[in-house]
């Protein structure tokens, strides 16, 4: 068995429109920043996973964000998965 | 008529819908919490507003995996009427029961205000006695009513006649201006396929007696009981 960091990020699928996005597209102007655009909200779920490779680590991982950490209607998501670094459970 | 408001941590609506179903509309009401399975034997099953589970990763995201869904998704294969209403409607599209998904509200805030729905179809259980010239007046009370679905799903929904209301303003335009959260066509709430489960993000139960500043809520359950 080895452990693993996981760090799933999860985005609205281009096409969808985010308003949370808009939003901080907004303030940004309103500082002053300047060329600055597209902005997209999206979040990161970090987690640590025992598996015995890192094959069944990523299988488990894609099953957990394809049923519970992402919802396929709206978002996409994508993962960086290494060996852990400290184990802090 | 038996109906069960379901309970979750975190439902906030499960008594407002208890007491209208149970005193205003009159039917024999329980309870049903979220570890129960066996939702067998009522004529109606509510899910409730609310922010189940804190509203944690999406509304309605940690809810669809608790135990009583399991209940909810054999009661609605069976034909057993199911109203979701805002997160109740929140869930079941989590759940797959319902096609689409919720976004935040375009203008990002949590909107509470009276809304005028347009009665789309009265193909429905839920709506089966509403004159559909009258336009109805409901509150809403959320931050993710934004209801999106594909181009194709959207188009197969009208097709299907499972849009049941469109928010409009009073003359009974469905404008941009009369859409509170950014709904793709002004869609307030969608039935499925079988016509047993309704999803809408207004409160029909916030609007069951005159003291709560209007009575349109109760069409729903007057056209569920003479269904019956």
């Amino acid at each position: 068995m080895a452990k693993f960091d996981v760090a799933v990020t999860v985005r609205l699928q281009s096409e969808v429109n985010d308003p949370q996005g808009l939003t901080i597209q907004s303030a940004v102007s309103t500082l002053g920043f300047c060329g600055i655009s597209n902005v997209r909200a999206g979040k990161v779920i970090e987690f640590q996973i025992d598996a015995s490779s890192i094959d069944h680590a990523k299988q488990t991982v894609e099953q957990l964000s394809n049923n519970l950490l992402s919802n396929p209607v709206i978002e996409d998501f994508e993962y960086d998965i290494s060996i852990a670094t400290s184990d802090t459970s | 008529m038996k109906a069960c408001v379901l309970v979750f941590p975190g439902s906030n609506c499960d008594r407002d819908s208890y007491h209208a179903l149970n005193v205003a509309a009159g039917f024999e009401t329980q309870y049903r919490w979220h570890e129960e399975t066996d939702l067998s034997g009522f004529d109606l099953i509510v899910v409730p507003g609310g922010f189940s589970y804190g509203d944690h990763l999406r509304s309605g995201a940690i809810a669809r995996y608790a135990p009583v869904m399991k209940g909810v998704s054999e009661e609605a294969s069976k034909g057993t009427p199911i109203l979701g209403i805002c997160n109740g409607f929140q869930i079941l599209l989590e759940a797959g029961i319902l096609p689409g998904a919720m976004l935040r509200n375009t203008q990002v805030s949590f909107r509470h205000q009276w809304v005028t729905l347009r009665t789309e179809t009265t193909s429905t259980p839920f709506t089966s006695n509403i004159d559909r010239s009258c336009l109805l007046r409901m509150p809403i009370a959320h931050g993710e009513g934004n209801y999106f679905a594909s181009k194709d799903i959207t188009e197969q929904l009208q097709h299907n006649d499972q849009i049941v209301f469109r928010y409009c303003d009073s003359e009974g335009n469905a404008t941009d201006s009369s859409n509170p959260n950014g709904s793709v066509s002004n869609i307030a709430g969608i039935c499925n396929a079988t016509r047993n489960v309704l999803g809408m993000m207004p409160h029909p139960e916030r609007a069951s007696e005159l003291v709560l500043g209007g009575t349109d809520g109760s069409l729903l359950w007057g056209s569920l009981a003479e269904g019956l």
